[in-house]
């Protein structure tokens, strides 16, 4: 479903990625962990083109982004993408937030639009909460509009940038809750997280990324069970996280 | 002072002042129609589109509005003629109109950039991940909230081009003050209607700022 194969990336003389290369297969759900800094957003923002990337190549459903005749947009609009800090369009009300892209980038009808938009919200638990604006909902509340918006254009993947780090504690679970049940449902996902909680539930790969780099790419019974396997980097990390 | 020929004027006036609000809504309209798009310009990628909105910008915003105006009166029917090859009357209000939507543009350009660069950058990632095009995500996400921010200053502005709209008395248009002075002139007494005419826009700007204020209030919420 996605292939990145040897990506590079410089910000200016600072290379963020380095030689990045991994799959992720249909269904898959794969975790990305590791320190601040180490890029993993970035890589994660390369897969659907909002970051761009010097050298390698990166393909979606066999498309590839380095080839300059893609059209990205349209591309864009198959890959969904749930943001850390929401981005919910303010302006618009949760309803509206849920059915502008599929009218005005796929062209659906608006009445089947809405209906649509009323089942996503059901279905994340917001369903009464449809006429607000994003500025009355929680936090927990707009993440989980936020998954809804992205699954409104039926997307062949999801991709979660540090979904509930801007989160207070005790709404973390509810926006995971949605989570699991996509995975659970098949849906191939990719997300950049630190729950490990979430990997250890759903996924079943964990990458680890330091200083641009992919250090481990393992399955998850590997990546939680023998430690002792995995790199030194790997292994601090882990003690950090897992204390608790 | 005897204030008492005014009654008789109003009418007369009220014309100037028909001319007087149309100028200001048709330059305000225009100004921004066109300063947003300065606005696109001085934000893209492309340096050479940028430099010449830029480069625009500074210009108008370093003349005098006055000379704007009499320049563009006598600079359309000269343009007109050179594109038609033929005489193209075009009157004063046009040439006047035109002046000051190229003129507030500057201005506008400037106030509606602000606006631009205020939204959150995670907003345009948002739209173009859901597969918006750079002009639907400014149509319909970016421009909109952005309008919504920026529109006390837009107003104020605007209050701006009103007052300065008395400015085509030096082409001979009969605006609102233009009307109340030449009254009064024929009639021999100027000075009370000078300082009715002052008394009209004091009253007109002063409401329209208050009111500026109140919805800056709102919107602020």
């Amino acid at each position: 479903m996605i292939s990145i194969d040897k990506v590079s990336k410089w910000y200016g003389d600072f290379q963020v990625l380095t030689d990045c290369t991994t799959q992720v297969q249909k269904g898959e759900v794969v975790v990305v962990c590791g320190p601040s800094g180490s890029g993993k957003s970035t890589l994660i923002k390369c897969i659907n083109a909002l970051e761009p990337f010097q050298k390698g190549d990166i393909a979606v459903d066999g498309v590839s982004l380095a080839n300059p005749k893609t059209d990205l947009p349209k591309l864009r609009a198959r890959v969904g993408m749930v943001f850390q800090h929401f981005e919910l369009f303010p302006h618009l009300s949760i309803i509206d937030n849920l059915t502008i892209a599929p009218v005005k980038v796929l062209g659906r009808d608006k009445t089947e639009a809405v209906a649509k938009g009323h089942q996503l919200l059901e279905r994340v638990g917001l369903k009464d909460h449809a006429s607000k604006h994003p500025g009355q909902l929680s936090g927990g509340q707009q993440q989980r509009v936020a998954i809804a918006r992205a699954l409104a254009m039926d997307p062949i993947v999801m991709l979660f940038d540090e979904p509930t780090s801007a989160l207070d504690p005790e709404m973390v679970n509810e926006v995971l809750d949605v989570m699991v049940q996509l995975a659970q449902e098949g849906m191939t996902m990719m997300c950049v997280t630190h729950e490990m909680g979430f990997a250890r539930k759903v996924a079943s790969r964990v990458i680890f990324m330091d200083q641009g780099k992919i250090i481990e790419d393992c399955a998850k019974e590997s990546f939680f069970g023998d430690t002792t396997a995995r790199s030194e980097r790997a292994q601090q990390f882990l003690a950090k996280i897992l204390q608790h | 002072m005897d204030f008492s020929p005014i009654p008789n004027e109003l009418p007369a006036m009220w014309e100037g002042m028909q001319l007087t609000l149309k100028m200001t809504v048709l330059g305000v309209l225009g100004g921004v129609l066109f300063g947003t798009l300065l606005a696109l310009l001085r934000l893209s990628h492309n340096r050479l589109l940028a430099g010449i909105a830029t480069g625009y910008v500074n210009i108008f915003r370093s003349i005098p509005l006055l000379l704007v105006i009499i320049w563009f009166y006598l600079a359309v029917p000269f343009v007109l003629r050179w594109i038609t090859g033929a005489d193209t009357p075009v009157g004063a209000f046009a040439s006047c109109l035109t002046a000051f939507i190229m003129f507030e543009a500057a201005f506008f350009c400037e106030i509606v950039r602000a606006g631009i660069q205020s939204i959150p950058r995670g907003q345009v990632s948002a739209a173009q991940a859901l597969g918006m095009s750079y002009g639907q995500s400014m149509r319909l996400v970016i421009l909109p909230q952005a309008f919504r921010k920026m529109t006390p200053l837009l107003l104020q502005q605007s209050i701006i081009l009103f007052q300065d709209t008395s400015l085509v008395y030096s082409v001979g248009l009969m605006d609102f003050l233009n009307t109340a002075r030449s009254r009064g002139d024929n009639i021999g007494q100027p000075h009370e209607f000078l300082i009715f005419a002052g008394l009209v826009y004091f009253l007109i700007s002063f409401a329209a700022s208050r009111l500026v204020k109140h919805l800056q209030k709102r919107l602020a919420v």
